[in-house]
């Protein structure tokens, strides 16, 4: 199976990576030889078998909700690469 | 005096504590090693002498007052994806060139409080994607047995800063094989923790429900040692685990009478290297010397699925985890751009590697509307029975011996071409955190002069018995005691 250049496009958009037209292909070859490589799971009963996804069995790990200082604004906002006042900065979301 | 560090942790503590060198000048050693050799071996990121010089007048003083604990004094590396407050922490990554945390992971505050000495942060493959550190952004680590070689990965600048002598322990960290194979390659013993066991609280995430920050040292004892600082509960880490640390030093013997210890066949099978397999093979005889029972024909049969597993989940975990990396809060930022969705694009696209960016868009792929249960449920469900298979083993065996990678470290650029045969590194070590298990692995032998590793996996918090085993295999061997000639 080669997954088409519109589904990497896809993917990419949902990742918020932009790629070049050379990695667009590339990733077309290696992506689908991954994917072939995976089908081998597609051989395996897993009908009576649930999912694991984490391999200690903890549930529900509360904290105590009360009141603590947190980090200092300065502190939070020293690597932010833009910033105003005591705000992250970005471009214009909405454009006109 | 001690010429050089190429010293365990417990000697070098012998030699503080008896005021036969101070930490100052173990330091200085470590750091005139570091500039000697660091432009051919390239296994640090950030040497940070100032740091160190400063912690190594302080550990002086507390020995000078009587208070001396096993890592007072001692130089160590840490591996450039664990936090350090106000040192930078790269991950090898354009991403995260300039980026200086305000916080420090919770294992770094732990060896502070010992008094350890930090010399500085070690390379690895970008976001710890990789068995080579040829993914790193900065540059590749060179193997110090063969500098035409890799380090393994992604820990290779850990591994390979305590094989060449730069300092006397690092950190590493592991998620599909990144202490051990490393460890193998160089010729170090390190140790992946049972998942839960050490916090993770400050390591950058990759995988989360795979990753384990562990111990890579010059022998068992020093591993044992570091587990006793390190390992424990973290309410900062919700999957850490609230149990009891025992002391991991009081868990040496040399006999090895009544333990029972399996050896998978599945892990000595397709693409194995003839002479690690001999070597490890012959590392089981010398356990069984000891006292162990080993019983030769254990089957693990979905071992086969572990790569495909491994290779579903970590992506989708990390997927998700670098999704965080958008330019705005910290690290690399596109400013040039029309709006801020080209802006997270661009950044992404120019502050990620290849690798980095093949996991992101294999992991955006598994957790995609129409694909979720095709291949990451199907994964955790397989992940399921891969557990199940190890569970019931350990009802029968108190560990099981394999060896740590298929080969022999291969030549740098041998295979950065084609991903799967990279991927195929780590076919002996990523079952290990698809289950959570704890494993190590110690040196055993050699072949053309290149290290050879075997790898020991326990039971769910059973690093105990893993540290017995080793242990009484370090004290009838020395192949953990050579050194590289560099």
């Amino acid at each position: 199976m080669k997954l088409t250049r519109e589904e990497v496009l896809h993917i990419a958009a949902l990742a918020k990576l932009g790629l070049t037209d050379e990695d667009v292909e590339k990733f077309r070859e290696q992506l689908s030889n991954i994917l072939d490589n995976f089908e081998i799971l597609q051989k395996v009963d897993t009908s009576s078998i649930p999912p694991t996804a984490q391999s200690i069995s903890l549930q529900n790990v509360m904290m105590d909700d009360r009141v603590r200082p947190s980090m200092p604004v300065e502190d939070v906002l020293a690597n932010a690469p833009q910033r105003e006042d005591d705000f992250f900065k970005v471009k214009i979301v909405l454009e006109d | 005096m001690t010429e050089d560090i190429y010293l365990t942790i417990h000697e070098a503590h012998e030699l503080l504590k008896n005021k036969k060198i101070s930490s100052v000048e173990l330091t200085k050693l470590a750091l005139k090693r570091i500039q000697e050799i660091e432009p051919r071996i390239h296994a640090l990121v950030t040497v940070t002498a100032d740091l160190a010089l400063q912690q190594a007048q302080q550990a002086d003083q507390l020995i000078a007052a009587g208070e001396i604990h096993p890592l007072t004094g001692i130089p160590g590396i840490i591996k450039d994806n664990m936090c350090t407050r106000g040192i930078r922490t790269t991950c090898s990554s354009k991403m995260l060139e300039n980026f200086i945390p305000p916080y420090s992971a919770t294992v770094i505050e732990k060896l502070y409080r010992q008094g350890m000495v930090m010399v500085g942060k070690s390379n690895m493959d970008e976001f710890a994607m990789g068995s080579s550190t040829e993914n790193s952004a900065f540059f590749t680590t060179r193997n110090p047995w063969d500098l035409e070689r890799v380090p393994g990965g992604s820990s290779g600048g850990s591994a390979a800063a305590v094989a060449a002598g730069e300092a006397i322990f690092a950190l590493g960290s592991d998620t599909g094989g990144s202490i051990r194979q490393p460890a193998g390659f160089c010729n170090v013993t390190g140790l992946k923790p049972t998942y839960g066991r050490v916090s993770r609280y400050g390591l950058v995430a990759f995988a989360s429900s795979l990753d384990q920050i562990g111990p890579m040292t010059h022998d068992v004892i020093d591993c044992a040692i570091l587990m006793n600082c390190i390992a424990g509960y973290d309410p900062c880490d919700s999957t850490s685990a609230n149990l009891e640390i025992p002391d991991y030093t009081s868990s040496f013997q040399t006999d090895l009478k009544g333990l029972r210890i399996g050896i998978p066949a599945e892990y000595f099978v397709s693409g194995m290297q003839q002479e690690v397999k001999n070597a490890v093979i012959t590392a089981i005889n010398k356990i069984s010397e000891l006292g162990a029972s080993i019983d030769w024909e254990v089957s693990l049969p979905s071992t086969s699925f572990a790569l495909a597993v491994y290779y579903i989940i970590a992506p989708s975990e990390a997927s998700a985890n670098l999704a965080r990396y958008d330019g705005v809060k910290y690290g690399f930022s596109y400013k040039e751009a029309r709006n801020m969705w080209e802006a997270m694009e661009k950044t992404r696209q120019y502050g990620f590697g290849a690798e980095v960016k093949r996991r992101i868009m294999l992991g955006t792929y598994a957790l995609s509307a129409g694909y979720y249960d095709a291949y990451y449920l199907k994964a955790q469900k397989v992940r399921t029975l891969i557990r199940r298979e190890f569970d019931q083993a350990f009802e029968k065996y108190d560990a099981l011996i394999t060896p740590t990678s298929p080969t022999i470290p291969f030549r740098i650029g041998e295979k950065v071409a084609d991903p799967v045969q990279m991927y195929l590194s780590d076919v002996c070590t990523l079952p290990v955190n698809i289950a959570g298990l704890p494993a190590i692995s110690i040196p055993a032998g050699f072949h053309d002069g290149l290290p050879i590793g075997m790898q020991i996996i326990g039971k769910p918090f059973g690093e105990e018995i893993l540290f017995k085993i080793a242990h009484a295999y370090q004290q009838v061997t020395d192949w953990h005691k050579r050194r590289p000639f560099i």
